[in-house]
């Protein structure tokens, strides 16, 4: 069984501080009537989303060396995710593994969009750094403006 | 004197973040160091003044992958204390949410992390590439250790149903039975899969370790047992702390453990396997044999495969436990609050985990103490890096430093949990 309404899922650990920017975009998505979850563990649970739903956006932290609150984003279905970019998390199989696995194995959902939040404080505590807070209160309003166009188209 | 420098700042396929460093001056070893970065996390600390009804979902936190060990091992420790028993309808549910657990930590490791190591591959996404099918039916085969940790504990990561003697709810007997038919074809999956990773060129390395695991009078040791060794130990988990200790080492933010007499040992699949082979299920058995091993494997390449037979073991204990369940009523065992001390001790994927508290009169905890699988096999992980460098002395850099890698992988280290994990450097004079 397959749902056609997209599913924004936010990766990472709401305990290690700008980890959880990922679950923050998720949750605000989710009170705004969107489908969502958020997802804590290894990325082979991912993989089974992908089974369930025919279009995904995936929303995780990342830790590049950018300037903090840089949002990246790709097109998972046609480019290939760059594993060092995901790679921060204690995740020891990660989102790029589990992605880039999906697409070895042909199981890759139809519609994937994957965006980053560049982090700058992975320690212990439960607050986004003021850049990831204020990047991830406008991917957001760009997402749930995006999402209901596609909702009402 | 040449000097050669390998140096792993950050190794891949572990859980946590750890480094490897070796230095070696001409054909002498001067250095081999396993060392842990991860930050520690305190959670002993934290838990002091806590209510110990918290003890097990607080420090399930401790792990993604291995949370039901940090469970059950604070549920017996509490328990333990407040003079709690809990009924064996209780006990089987437990022991069927730990199967999960160890299914879906074998699976992972085995499959997705570890057997990259073995096919020249440096990643699970190569092995995805190259063996499809294999990673299906290692995919499917997680996935049913998941559905059985969502059956039994509310979720597939932290449970959210388990608590201090035993759930906030019985599963129905439906649901569980809902899960056989999955169960019963993963069997003869797991096998397959052993089977073929069987066929691996596994290094030719031996060792005579100190086995350390639990050894239960009544199966395969899983959720509880006393502690006993290949040479002799056989203690009670309140025994803990005089056979073994941690100590601090400053290369690592996880204390090491050692024996008393400062021996390194070993915990985890090999251990387990070795000490209480006679209770594998004879499904398990004629796996083992078919891979090719003894009663007792000392090759730590071949832990892969022992991982393998376990996982076969779990799913085929997981669906006697669910043909046989009768839901526990009640689902929990109450007790009030005393003051004491107790000691708990479960058998995690990678090793034995210990917890002991200490409790005031109102329930409060007032010490904690919690022994992860990874911190005790920190040294034993060193002298086997000490042994492979030294049969390996020939190999060029690149290769060694993955023999290396690939024999800290053996281990499966939870370097979240030892931390509360991997650089490699390899220097050579």
């Amino acid at each position: 069984m397959t749902d056609d309404r997209p599913l924004i899922v936010g990766i990472g650990n709401p305990f290690r501080s700008d980890d959880g920017a990922g679950p923050y975009v998720a949750t605000k998505l989710g009170g705004l009537g969107f489908l969502s979850v958020t997802h804590e563990g290894d990325g082979t649970g991912l993989m089974d989303l992908f089974e369930r739903h025919r279009s995904l956006v995936l929303v995780d932290a990342t830790l590049s060396g950018r300037v903090a609150g840089t949002v990246t984003s790709f097109d998972a279905i046609g480019e290939k995710l760059p594993a060092e970019l995901f790679h921060y998390s204690t995740h020891r199989f990660g989102l790029a593994e589990a992605v880039e696995t999906a697409r070895a194995l042909g199981s890759l959902p139809e519609r994937l969009l994957v965006f980053g939040i560049e982090g700058a404080d992975f320690s212990a505590g439960t607050a986004l750094s003021p850049a990831v807070q204020g990047a991830a209160d406008v991917l957001v309003l760009q997402l749930s403006r995006e999402l209901a166009d596609g909702r009402n188209g | 004197m040449n000097e050669r420098v390998l140096q792993v700042d950050a190794l891949a396929r572990v859980e946590g973040e750890g480094a490897l460093y070796v230095k070696l001056k001409g054909d002498t070893i001067e250095k081999v160091e396993f060392r842990i970065f991860e930050p520690p996390r305190f959670f002993e600390a934290f838990m002091v003044g806590r209510d110990a009804k918290e003890a097990p979902d607080i420090t399930s936190r401790i792990c993604g992958i291995c949370p039901i060990a940090y469970v059950m091992s604070a549920s017996h420790a509490v328990e333990d204390a407040l003079g709690i028993s809990v009924t064996p309808e209780i006990s089987a549910l437990r022991r069927l949410i730990y199967c999960g657990e160890w299914i879906q930590s074998h699976v992972l490791h085995a499959a997705m992390l570890h057997a990259p190591d073995f096919l020249g591959l440096h990643d699970a996404i190569k092995i995805a590439e190259v063996h499809p099918e294999l990673v299906r039916n290692a995919l499917r085969l997680k996935k049913a250790g998941n559905s059985l940790m969502e059956a039994v504990g509310g979720r597939s990561v932290h449970p959210v149903n388990t608590r201090i003697g035993g759930f906030y709810s019985a599963p129905k007997k439906k649901e569980l039975e809902a899960l056989l038919p999955e169960l019963d074809w993963a069997v003869g999956a797991a096998r397959e899969v052993a089977v073929a990773f069987s066929k691996f060129p596994f290094p030719d390395d031996s060792h005579d370790y100190q086995f350390v695991s639990l050894r239960h009078p009544d199966h395969y040791a899983i959720d509880g047992g006393r502690i006993v060794s290949n040479r002799g130990l056989d203690i009670a988990a309140s025994e803990f702390n005089d056979h073994f200790y941690e100590e601090h080492v400053a290369r690592s933010n996880a204390l090491h453990g050692r024996m008393r007499d400062g021996s390194a040992y070993l915990v985890g699949p090999l251990a387990r396997y070795s000490n209480n082979y006679e209770q594998l299920s004879d499904g398990a058995k004629e796996t083992a044999d078919m891979c090719g091993l003894g009663r007792t494997v000392r090759n730590p390449f071949q832990s892969i495969l022992v991982r393998m037979v376990e996982v076969q073991y779990a799913f085929e204990e997981a669906a006697r436990i669910i043909r046989a369940y009768q839901p526990p009523s009640p689902s929990f065992i109450a007790a009030p609050p005393r003051a004491g001390v107790g000691h708990g001790c479960t058998e995690a994927p990678r090793g034995i985990c210990y917890h002991s508290y200490q409790l005031d009169g109102e329930g409060l905890i007032r010490h904690a103490q919690i022994v992860p699988p990874t911190s005790q096999n920190q040294p034993q992980i060193e002298v086997d890096l000490t042994r492979v460098v030294a049969a390996n002395m020939n190999m060029q850099d690149e290769d060694l430093r993955w023999r290396c890698e690939q024999t800290i992988r053996n281990y499966d280290p939870c370097i979240s949990c030892a931390t509360h994990f991997l650089k490699l450097t390899v220097e050579r004079d």
